[in-house]
């Protein structure tokens, strides 16, 4: 069948479309893109005026928790969550249950995805087997299984070594290795940021140089093996400071931020809710300088890419003290709203760098399809409402964990409809776009 | 019994006429007119103390259950004296850490006690926010005993009582507090009290135990301890613990006595009526000689006897105080 999207505003960075142009779906490809085009016995979807028609979002880092944490998340849930948050397609990390480091694993993630047939799944595979920092995974089997990248994020990888030898054998498949930046002897037991707030609360500190360390290691482990090496859930000034200087040396680095990180500060941790373990995340919130920092980094394009690390926890889990509960918040459904109303809003970025950060940018650095509107493309779109009026409610997000420390915050900017291949797989009855 | 100050002056603010909450979490949450009520109601509780019969019964009928997952003999056995003192019913329950073990969460812990409808929970947890986690879930009122690294408020109280006690003041003060900051909860309801308080306070320990921005809660931080004791009107001395060694915050006992401890020759820097004090339990040797902890300038015995007269007062302050009395 053929779908007919008209009167939105189309932002497709990759062919440089910013206008109001007509969308015409034909089954699951993207077949015109143009300025009145006939509706020829397509089915016409009148978009709203101010809406915006974008390239399908891709989140790159999210935790989907099956095989292994059901009572956290499924690829069902998960999914869900996703196309209700604007995604079309997301990146799921290795440290399932088994460790995704083999091709049965990631068959099998593949396997629930189809049956859910919401959002896109790319699997992550392990770097090492097991996620042990001992022995490589293999790499080339999980590739070819369907894993778009590799690491083994939970954790940095273990050694310097190590990573080198990753980021070698990575670079002959074409395919990143992604970093969480860490040095564990500098983090210890920590829980949160190392500054006044940590200190106010007694709780043990972790400071941004810790994060820096793994940004510098990766970096110089780039340059040595001439492969791409991504920075994950950035939070440290210093590391910004490390990921810009990389670049202008020409180095093959990129970085993500996620929301939280760009929103919110370790003075979170005091209130509204003091030790809101909500506000308990690695890397942490950080200080003032280092938040300003990530929106810096974002508004002159150092950071490639918003992504939300999506990490859901049972509610038993996180209602516990401080220091004993895990460390992660859900992301999927609030990164849109967070991202028009702090950024966008604010005049911070514009429109088409939104699109680039979530779309376009991630599509590249994992070299999946998706991040354009080109004809022939796979007719994964977003459509996004930036003035609807949104209010976070955490018991009635599609995530089986509600682990947000947004819940009820009321914002601008949301997201109207999810189309994946062609097929709407989510409506928001709030927004008024009729599929 | 008169919250009214006392016929000497404590020199002191305003006095609150009630504690106007329902737990105390720490000095964070109470005016300077609340710890005033605080420490002018121990005065009267401390001539309780000082009769033959040692009772009054301000709590009677009222329960409270002293909840410690830490080890403590100070803190428990004055909490419990103080319960009894007013007549409160009392329940220690110690839980070692292995019933962690088992799978017991904190709060079902504290909701199986709530079943059996006491008033009052004690708790001092290794987690610094226990005592916050407890009270979202609570009817009781949680009175915070020692939470992880993060405030330990009657002793604070305790310690400005017995400062109260011999200088009639604490505004103005140089108070210097040396030892393990990083870890201490003592520290953090200390400096919080004594800046509300107006004191003049100061920090002073090796680098790698004074916690980061400390000087944004308004102290002085210094590694030099001459400059931290120099005309000091107080020295209070933090528990060093030898497990610190393994963390690499210092290389050992010895030099950390060598460089921090207290020795007499130190002290000869402060003024001449400097009060010693400390916490406790004491390392002598490590951060305090035993000629300066056992001196005639050490109110470190002061501090204890105090405690049972502070406690009192926090129990009856939270268990309705004045109008609980105007009842009677």
């Amino acid at each position: 069948m053929k779908r007919l999207l008209k009167g939105g505003r189309v932002i497709d960075p990759a062919n440089g479309l910013d206008g109001e142009f007509d969308v015409l779906i034909d089954g699951d490809r993207i077949a015109r893109v143009g300025k009145g085009l006939p509706i020829d016995g397509a089915e016409v979807v009148e978009i709203p005026a101010g809406f915006l028609v974008t390239p399908g979002l891709i989140d790159i880092h999210v935790h989907l928790r099956e095989p292994g944490q059901e009572h956290k998340e499924t690829v069902a849930t998960g999914t869900a969550s996703a196309v209700a948050g604007g995604f079309t397609a997301v990146a799921c990390m290795p440290n399932t249950s088994p460790v995704n480091d083999n091709a049965n694993v990631t068959s099998f993630i593949l396997g629930k995805a189809a049956e859910a047939n919401l959002a896109r799944v790319y699997p992550i595979g392990a770097v090492s087997r097991g996620q042990k920092g001992e022995l490589l995974a293999d790499i080339a089997e999980l590739h070819k299984a369907g894993c778009v990248a590799i690491t083994d994020d939970g954790h940095p990888t273990a050694t310097a070594l190590l990573l080198r030898r990753a980021l070698e054998y990575a670079g002959m498949l074409g395919i990143p290795v992604i970093e969480h930046c860490e040095d564990t002897s500098l983090k210890g037991d920590g829980v949160a940021h190392e500054g006044f707030h940590a200190a106010a609360l007694g709780l043990r500190g972790i400071p941004g140089a810790c994060e820096a360390m793994g940004v510098e290691r990766g970096i110089l482990m780039a340059e040595l093996t001439n492969s791409h090496f991504h920075v994950a859930h950035m939070s440290a000034r210093a590391s910004i400071r490390g990921v810009r200087k990389a670049k202008e040396a020409g180095i093959s680095v990129s970085c993500e931020v996620a929301p939280h990180h760009f929103t919110l500060t370790d003075e979170a941790l005091g209130t509204p809710i003091p030790y809101d373990t909500n506000t308990k995340m690695n890397p942490p919130l950080r200080e003032a300088a280092d938040r300003d920092a990530m929106i810096r980094g974002i508004q002159d394009g150092t950071v490639d890419v918003i992504a939300t690390d999506h990490a859901p926890h049972h509610l038993d889990e996180k209602n516990v003290e401080f220091d004993r509960a895990p460390f992660g918040i859900v992301g999927l459904e609030t990164c849109v709203p967070l991202t028009f109303d702090r950024l966008v809003h604010t005049g911070i970025i514009g429109l088409r760098r939104m699109v680039e950060l979530l779309s376009l940018n991630p599509s590249r650095i994992l070299h999946v399809p998706g991040g354009t509107l080109s004809v022939g493309a796979a007719a994964d779109i977003s459509i996004l409402a930036p003035d609807l009026a949104v209010r976070i409610d955490a018991r009635a997000l599609r995530s089986k964990s509600k682990n947000t420390p947004f819940d009820g915050w009321e914002m601008r900017g949301g997201v109207a409809a999810t189309i994946v291949g062609g097929r709407p797989v989510y409506v928001n009855p709030a927004a008024g776009v009729a599929l | 019994m008169s919250t009214e100050a006392p016929e000497q002056g404590m020199g002191l603010p305003p006095a609150t006429s009630a504690l106007r909450h329902k737990d105390l979490l720490g000095i964070d949450q109470l005016s300077a007119g609340e710890i005033a009520l605080v420490l002018e109601t121990a005065v009267a509780m401390k001539e309780i103390g000082s009769r033959s019969i040692k009772k009054v019964p301000a709590l009677r009928g009222k329960t409270v259950v002293n909840l410690f997952f830490e080890p403590s003999t100070r803190t428990r056995t004055s909490f419990e004296i103080a319960e009894k003192r007013l007549s409160a019913d009392t329940l220690s329950i110690a839980i070692a850490s292995s019933s962690v073990v088992k799978g017991e969460t904190l709060i079902d812990t504290a909701r199986n006690l709530e079943a059996m409808n006491p008033d009052m929970i004690v708790l001092r947890h290794a987690s610094s926010g226990a005592c916050h986690l407890l009270s979202r879930f609570c009817r009781s009122a949680i009175i915070n005993a020692g939470d992880g690294m993060h405030e330990h408020p009657t002793q604070a109280l305790l310690d400005a009582f017995t400062i109260v006690e011999r200088r009639k003041r604490l505004a103005g003060l140089k108070v210097a507090i040396i030892g393990d900051l990083l870890h201490s909860r003592v520290l953090r309801s200390n400096i919080l009290l004594l800046t509300k308080m107006g004191a003049d306070v100061w920090v002073c320990g090796p680098p790698t135990l004074i916690p980061t921005d400390v000087t944004r809660f308004g102290v002085r931080a210094t590694s030099r301890v001459d400059e931290a004791v120099r005309d000091a009107d107080v020295v209070m001395l933090l528990r060093i613990q030898l497990e610190r060694m393994e963390g690499a915050f210092f290389p050992s006992l010895r030099e950390y006595f060598e460089v921090f401890g207290m020795t007499e020759a130190r002290l000869a820097l402060a003024r001449p009526d400097v009060l010693i004090m400390h916490p406790g339990p004491m390392n002598r040797g490590v951060e305090i000689a035993s000629e300066v902890a056992d001196g005639p300038r050490s109110v470190i015995l002061d501090q204890v006897a105090n405690g049972v007269a502070v406690r009192m007062a926090v129990l009856y302050l939270l268990a309705g105080g004045v109008e609980h009395e105007e009842a009677a």
